[in-house]
């Protein structure tokens, strides 16, 4: 069973004068309830996009977005009814209202769904927070209380599916893992289910069952977290994953991958990766590896 | 040339920052400097330079050389700052000046502590641009910053602070708003000018695994104080001091290690 499913979406960005940017460009997902899917990319890659495509943030071009049956429709003025999918954003600064009381601002949550029976308070000791900081305001708080508040506010309206926009990138490195642990826990025990997007590969293996990894709008590999982790195959993952630095105390240099990431209003034909990649062969440059669950001719399903 | 913090203290009305801070840096070699935020890592950085928030209390020394940069007076210690000691901020989105080309940000220090003639450090900056590999180094003296991408920037960022051939060079978490993988360039390439020039590099990073790569000594601070120091290995494979070994716990990989 699927909670949220995409099919080959398609989500463009224009802006008179400029050329049309494909952000996404044909990506399908699923995330099941209860499944905690983390989304990887370098910046750039699209995956904010598709986040707020899922949302209704952004109007899609082409393809679908299902929840639970039914299309999700860009957010408009009128009256939302699909309260099921909820967001956390990147910046705890700047996604609270600075002169609303927490309070009241989770309330706004409850409010979505007529729940009487839970008061603020009782959504920030989920959180790991003091009751009584119902009644204080957001510049009262550090990052992580701050993005812990956003947190209780987005679980307020009991989503079926809760979203991070690099919810941690934000923070302090020690409170990293805790936050993004304490998002895991909270939508595994609601059994809601976890897009989590984030360019933190350590973070996203600590808490995601399965990885998606995305490359210039594309989906590159999919899989689950130990196997990718253990034998990842992309050649776009490997390098993604090398260049991750070990605190073993031994010295070694990352690996670097070559050049920038291309510009996405005009990407290279065939294998998107290919000018890039230190394994491409002559179909890379014709052909685009349009399968899955790994987009490499290397790995073309038989 | 080496540098030489002794007892650094630092205190911002009325309250304690640093409270007696020793380090070392040596040429060639790259220090590391961990810690969670607030524990005065950037502080470190900025007293090194003067340029502390204003009512600032300072005592102790930081000797470069024979001078004592504490007690230097203004106008020489301004030949020190951007010529002697660079420095490399975080965010290389705001650290450039919108609005002037890369080519001019190079060179306007240049000209100043070096006293070059506007071909000479047109011809330096193009050199330092190919140095940080910047692709098309002639074109790119003439763009502006929104037309590099962030590892770009960061790497030009490196070159403006290189480009009066300083003696020590503090990196203020020079790769915490880069992706993974342009992380790896900029950290080889801050490795690399380190061991090509002589540099004596403080590296301030909140990130084990950048320490681990490139760092030579490691400190770690907490509330103001080095409450570990020494080599790498020793460090990180085998913290003494209980807030090292706490650092390192509180990594996402350590459980599952």
């Amino acid at each position: 069973m699927t909670l949220l499913s995409i099919d080959d979406l398609v989500v463009e960005h224009r802006s008179p004068g400029r050329p049309v940017v494909r952000a996404v460009a044909g990506a399908s997902l699923t995330v099941g309830p209860g499944e905690v899917v983390g989304l990887v990319g370098e910046s750039g890659c699209g995956k904010s996009t598709l986040a707020r495509a899922v949302c209704g943030l952004n109007p899609i071009t082409e393809g679908s977005i299902t929840f639970d049956g039914e299309p999700v429709t860009p957010l408009g003025l009128r009256r939302r009814r699909l309260t099921g999918i909820q967001m956390v954003f990147q910046d705890p600064y700047a996604s609270l209202n600075p002169r609303r009381r927490v309070g009241d601002q989770i309330a706004d949550g409850l409010r979505t769904v007529r729940d009487t029976a839970t008061s603020p308070a009782d959504l920030l000791e989920r959180v790991g927070l003091p009751r009584e900081f119902a009644g204080r305001h957001p510049h009262e708080f550090s990052g992580g209380q701050r993005q812990r508040v956003a947190i209780a506010r987005a679980l307020a309206a009991r989503p079926r599916l809760l979203i991070g926009d690099e919810p941690i990138s934000a923070l302090d490195a020690s409170a990293q893992a805790q936050v993004a642990r304490l998002m895991r826990d909270l939508a595994v025990e609601s059994g809601a289910g976890l897009l989590f997007i984030s360019h933190d590969l350590s973070v996203v293996r600590l808490i995601a069952d399965r990885i998606v990894v995305m490359y210039l709008g594309r989906i590159v590999e999919v899989g689950d977290t130990a196997e990718v982790w253990a034998d990842p195959r992309h050649p776009y993952t490997r390098a993604l994953l090398g260049a991750v630095p070990k605190p073993d105390g031994l010295g070694v240099l990352p690996a670097e991958l070559p050049g920038d990431v291309p510009d996405p209003a005009n990407p290279p034909g065939g294998c998107r990766f290919h000018p890039r990649c230190p394994l491409v062969m002559d179909v890379c440059r014709e052909k685009d590896p349009g399968f899955g669950p790994v987009a490499c001719w290397l790995h073309e399903p038989k | 040339m080496t540098l030489d913090i002794g007892g650094l203290t630092v205190s911002i009305g009325g309250k304690e920052i640093l409270r007696g801070v020793d380090l070392r840096l040596e040429a060639g070699r790259v220090h590391g400097l961990a810690g969670e935020s607030g524990s005065g890592k950037t502080m470190t950085g900025l007293a090194v330079l003067g340029l502390l928030p204003h009512g600032a209390r300072v005592s102790g020394a930081i000797r470069l050389g024979e001078r004592d940069l504490l007690t230097l007076p203004p106008k020489e210690l301004n030949r020190v700052r951007g010529g002697e000691v660079a420095m490399v901020f975080q965010d290389p989105a705001t650290s450039l000046h919108p609005m002037l080309t890369i080519g001019k940000q190079l060179t306007e220090h240049m000209r100043h502590h070096l006293k070059l003639g506007r071909a000479e450090a047109r011809a330096r900056a193009v050199e330092l641009l190919g140095k940080v590999r910047i692709p098309g180094p002639e074109e790119a003296y003439g763009r502006f910053p929104h037309q590099f991408s962030g590892g770009m920037r960061q790497r030009i960022a490196i070159a403006i602070a290189l480009a009066c051939s300083p003696k020590v060079l503090i990196a203020d978490e020079p790769t915490t708003a880069l992706d993974v993988t342009v992380q790896a360039g900029v950290l080889r390439l801050l490795r690399g000018l380190c061991d090509e020039l002589g540099l004596a590099v403080l590296l301030v990073t909140h990130d084990l695994g950048v320490m681990s790569a490139v760092a030579d000594e490691v400190s770690v601070m907490k509330d103001g104080l080095v409450v570990e120091s020494g080599p790498r290995g020793q460090v990180l494979r085998e913290p003494a001091h209980a807030y090292t070994r706490s650092l390192l716990d509180s990594l996402p990989d350590a459980e599952l290690r």
